[in-house]
């Protein structure tokens, strides 16, 4: 990837910044979430609480699927390829979507290595718990972060604990004196001249979304005041009782969440939300935001 | 005039608005977010930044704004919109009803392709600055069409990139992710303000692609 594409690639996802990005699995569910308002969609078979309960290998999704998603909507198109494996990142960006997420919802192809996304033309958005894991998918090309939360749960609280974790560590970065950087970044695994740009800005040197187990207006206003620039809701909107009001109701959440009378009006009557797990009661190994490093 | 008609605004609902922001404050020229209808009182100009327009058209439906617009752009307000902006505000857009619908031209939504298709390029545009400009178009909208009051700013190939009339421009592509301050300091002069360094180059070396983060919000 050239310096002038991966800056575009970057700027894209600047413009989605206060929007909401929606799992879609069919048309009618991407013209739903257009017309609510979503700034892109991820188009996928199976939301991540329906790859949790069916269990098995998630792969990318079928590329006829997409396709069919992408020829329906004029917002942009994300999809998911598994960690670590390139070729299913080489088909999408042949099927032209407009960014890939390289992502833990599906079953890791590589335990090792993650994708050198350096090696593509197209934009990738990466998971990340913490400020090290959100360096090193930035210095592999990642032109958008987003939290990894853990997806298809509805409970925000890892979502919450990623988002706190990259805060206080980009704080502590902060504050260091220049003797202490090198410390902290062989500790953290931050690449070094990483460490000094994100010490600089005092933030991620790209936009960063909070995702996985948003459910309600009020989660996604929670993570916009914990610092992010926008939201990616999975299975919270179309594992709800009223997706179409939902959908409307986080957007306009994401984009007045520091306006308590305005989330009050929004989150009045949406009907049921999605079920959910409570990430607590979960097994270690049931957890997806373990994957990847 | 009052002090206050010396501000710019930025409709900061959704995309690009810091990016707006930090370029204004390049140009010394006074300038707040605006989320509320009630904050478009005594604004000289409006930007509508680049985003998505059909996220954009939700939310200015919903809170009342569009309407407050619309009434301000009949009070005198001027308005400039950037690539999704550009779509919300032309009177008409392929394939579906137009939204704002106040400059006489018509647009064709997302019409480069998909972001792969995301391009730059450096482009001649006389009527804003003698030195070439470089422009970002991301996944841009085309204006296929324009009104007999509507002037050409900048043609290229089969579309027109920007124009304007009396009160309002519109640019598909993103003077705001450039280090360029050439179309920023042209639409100020075109809402009465005289920005500062007005003869200095256009081209700000202090600009990074991460200037616009000094006004995203941290925790």
């Amino acid at each position: 990837m050239t310096e002038n594409r991966y800056l575009l690639n970057a700027q894209l996802a600047q413009m989605l910044k206060g929007g909401v990005i929606m799992d879609v699995v069919n048309v009618e569910q991407a013209q739903i979430a257009q017309e609510a308002g979503a700034v892109a969609v991820m188009a996928l078979e199976r939301v991540p609480a329906d790859i949790r309960k069916q269990g098995g290998v998630a792969r990318m999704s079928d590329p006829g699927l997409i396709r069919a998603i992408k020829e329906a909507v004029t917002i942009p198109v994300m999809a998911k390829a598994r960690i670590g494996h390139f070729v299913e990142a080489q088909i999408l960006q042949a099927l032209k979507i407009d960014y890939i997420d390289e992502s833990e919802v599906l079953t890791p192809a590589d335990e090792e290595c993650h994708i050198d996304k350096t090696q593509f033309a197209i934009p990738f958005v990466c998971g990340a718990r913490n400020l090290g894991e959100a360096a090193r998918r930035i210095a592999e090309g990642a032109a958008m972060i987003r939290t990894k939360g853990e997806a298809g749960t509805g409970d925000v609280v890892e979502a919450v604990r990623h988002m706190r974790t990259m805060n206080r560590e980009i704080r502590q970065l902060a504050g260091l004196p220049s003797e202490e950087i090198m410390g902290f970044v062989k500790a953290n695994g931050i690449p070094y001249e990483l460490a000094l740009e994100i010490k600089k800005l005092g933030r991620l040197p790209v936009v960063n979304f909070a995702a996985g187990g948003i459910a309600t207006p009020a989660d996604a206003a929670l993570m916009m005041q914990l610092g992010c620039d926008g939201v990616f809701v999975g299975s919270g909107i179309f594992k709800s009782a009223d997706p179409v009001r939902r959908a409307s109701a986080i957007v306009k959440a994401t984009a007045f969440y520091n306006d308590a009378e305005k989330l009050l009006d929004v989150s009045m009557d949406l009907g049921d939300p999605m079920p959910g797990q409570s990430v607590a009661s979960m097994a270690g190994e049931e957890r997806l935001a373990g994957r990847g490093w | 005039m009052a002090a206050d008609a010396g501000r710019l605004g930025v409709l900061d609902l959704q995309g690009g608005v810091q990016e707006h922001l930090d370029h204004l404050r390049r140009i010394g020229v006074a300038a707040q977010a605006v989320k509320r209808a009630t904050e478009l009182e005594g604004l000289a100009g409006l930007i509508i930044p680049g985003g998505e327009s059909t996220c954009l058209a939700r939310l200015l439906d919903i809170f009342g704004l569009s309407h407050a617009i619309s009434q301000a752009y009949s009070g005198g307000l001027k308005l400039w919109g950037t690539c999704a902006g550009a779509i919300l505000l032309a009177s008409e857009i392929t394939d579906e009803p137009p939204f704002l619908g106040l400059i006489d031209m018509a647009v064709s939504r997302n019409a480069f392709g998909s972001q792969l298709d995301s391009f730059n390029r450096v482009v001649e545009v006389p009527a804003v600055a003698v030195e070439p400009v470089p422009v970002t178009f991301i996944r841009a909208p085309k204006i296929v069409r324009v009104g007999a009051g509507v002037r050409v700013l900048l043609q290229l190939d089969d579309y027109i990139a920007a124009a304007e009339d009396e009160q309002i421009l519109v640019t598909v592509f993103h003077p705001e992710l450039t280090a360029n301050l050439a179309f920023h300091r042209y639409f100020a002069r075109k809402c009465g303000l005289t920005p500062s360094d007005n003869d200095a180059a256009n081209l700000d070396p202090d600009w990074t692609p991460q200037s616009w983060m000094r006004f995203a919000h941290h925790s």
